[in-house]
């Protein structure tokens, strides 16, 4: 459905992106998951049509991003991270415009958009400028789906959401799927990995990684402990302080601390923080996640 | 003692209730998060805090000053942080640190001073000279937290200081607020992370324009008969009767 072979781009003096290739398959959820900054963004506009990169092809849908760039522009449905419809239109009134200036009506494609719009129907006169955060969401990507597109893009559209919307909106994108469109999603949230068939994780412009949420957690290398005891505060930096302890992060209410098996075990550490005065020790062998592998991989962010 | 006083705090736009009657104390040096759905009345609640939004009704006062009246005293005595907007962008790292020096009334050699030691901290010194629209994402929230703070406020207002910015330098940015909290400044934080809500003293969770949950984030987790603050969090949201935003 998509193939980019060796992409890059560079603007002034910063690499963007910088040899990227990937394939997406018909219906997959493929995510592109890293922070702000790492290239989502150009990566999306390069696969959309709207800027050239420097070196490399892709293909959407068979159709060469270059070449066949208005017959892509068809074909694509592309909800961009900062929310772009007509703010003083209203949800009707942005819908009919964007099923006009694709040939179509909302009648014709009503079926495909039907759950989620029906969700911000009761407001249609309302402007769009005055929709909250999560309904400009939902009207967005009604307006992304309403001439029936073969792939969407969506750059960072749980962005500024909160948990529940968020969670709202990756059910609509799994019921999108059934329908047999292909997805390209973006996200700095890493929780929301797992709910994509694929995923890249990005930073500083280049691929960390390509492949199932499970394989990219199962091929984590070493050992994970999640550590937690009475006073957390000074408990970071005196787990840093442990040889055989290589990272420790803070994780919600645990710390998640790397170590090295061989230079130290669970009963020692335990015994060497009860001595420092902790109370209440907790160690733990826990598997890792997402956003485990992401900074182990990222390792830190550099400067350019 | 407390540095965030709200009693029956009231804000209603025509006949919408944005805030329905909130109160609420913080704590000196309290990490204090604000949680809410979209919608929910947080940037509100927020705003009148800040004394930037008059109250309907009910009364509030921050660092000991009311919103209704004292709203220029608040400002003097609060720093404020959004993901929005925090510094100028085609300005240097320093010229943003003496800029908001200036603003904030320190003087003379004092300003070289804070540049420097913000410069230190942050581990900034080779970027001194950077414009801030170059730094990366991360960087900049972190240079615009200590910023917020470089009046040595009561309070700090952080209005979802870390969306989008990676996983290490979210937790270094949570590092810094750990620090200011210890030397006494009050942290109020807004965030969609439910991981951070875990590093907060207390939580409070809004939901429809009041404050339906108040607690520290493991009796909420006790209470609510939850694993994470995210289980919490749909709970207590879930409930909201407003169109969901």
């Amino acid at each position: 459905m998509l193939k980019a072979n060796n992409i890059s781009k560079k603007y002034k003096t910063v690499q963007a992106l910088s040899h990227i290739s990937f394939e997406v398959g018909e219906a997959e959820v493929f995510g592109i998951i890293g922070p702000d900054g790492a290239g989502k963004t150009t990566l999306f506009r390069i696969l959309t049509t709207l800027i050239l990169a420097d070196e490399g092809t892709a293909t959407v849908d068979g159709l060469d991003v270059v070449k066949d760039f208005r017959e892509i522009r068809n074909r694509v449905g592309y909800m961009p991270g900062r929310f772009s419809l007509y703010q003083d239109l209203s949800i009707e009134e942005n819908l009919n415009f964007f099923a006009k200036v694709f040939n179509t009506s909302v009648k014709e494609n009503y079926d495909l958009v039907k759950d989620i719009y029906q969700q911000i129907e009761p407001f249609k006169k309302r402007r769009a400028g005055a929709l909250s955060g999560g309904m400009k969401q939902k009207l967005a990507l009604c307006c992304a789906l309403i001439h029936r597109p073969t792939i969407l893009f969506l750059d960072e559209p749980t962005t500024g959401i909160d948990p529940v919307s968020r969670k709202e909106l990756w059910q609509m994108l799994r019921r999108l799927k059934e329908q047999g469109i292909t997805i390209i999603v973006s996200t700095p949230y890493m929780d929301e990995a797992s709910l994509c068939d694929r995923i890249a994780l990005i930073q500083d412009g280049v691929f960390l990684k390509i492949d199932t949420p499970d394989n990219i957690v199962a091929q984590f290398e070493g050992t994970l402990w999640g550590v937690s005891a009475d006073r957390m505060s000074s408990l970071l930096q005196d787990l840093r302080k442990e040889p055989g302890v290589l990272t420790a992060f803070t994780f919600g209410d645990t710390y998640h601390v790397k170590v090295d098996p061989m230079k130290i075990k669970k009963k020692e550490l335990a015994t060497k923080l009860e001595e420092k005065g902790y109370q209440e020790v907790e160690i733990k062998e826990i598997a890792a996640g997402i956003e485990d592998c992401f900074m182990e991989l990222g390792v830190n962010t550099k400067m350019n | 003692m407390m540095t965030i006083k709200a009693t029956e705090l009231t804000k209603t736009f025509g006949n919408f209730t944005a805030v329905d009657h909130i109160t609420f104390a913080v704590q000196k040096g309290e990490i204090f998060g604000f949680l809410g759905a979209n919608g929910a009345g947080k940037t509100t609640a927020m705003r009148m805090l800040c004394g930037l939004s008059k109250p309907t009704s009910g009364e509030a006062t921050v660092a000991g000053f009311d919103v209704r009246t004292q709203s220029e005293q608040i400002k003097k005595n609060i720093g404020y942080m959004s993901q929005k907007f925090a510094l100028y962008e085609n300005l240097k790292v320093w010229e943003n640190i003496r800029l908001y020096a200036g603003i904030y009334g320190i003087k003379g050699k004092e300003i070289g001073k804070r540049i420097d030691m913000i410069l230190e901290q942050l581990g900034f010194e080779k970027e001194k000279n950077t414009l801030v629209k170059e730094l990366p994402l991360g960087w900049k929230q972190k240079l615009a937290f200590s910023v917020s703070i470089i009046h040595e406020p009561q309070i700090v207002f952080l209005d979802e200081p870390t969306g989008g910015v990676d996983p290490v330098t979210r937790r270094q940015f949570w590092e810094l607020i750990y620090q200011a909290a210890d030397r006494g400044i009050t942290a109020f934080v807004t965030t969609h992370y439910m991981d951070e809500a875990e590093y907060c003293n207390r939580v409070s969770i809004m939901v429809d324009g009041r404050i339906d949950a108040l607690d520290t984030p493991k009796n909420l987790k006790y209470q609510y008969n939850a694993n994470t603050m995210d289980e919490v969090f749909h709970m207590l949201a879930r409930k909201a009767k407003t169109a969901k935003s």
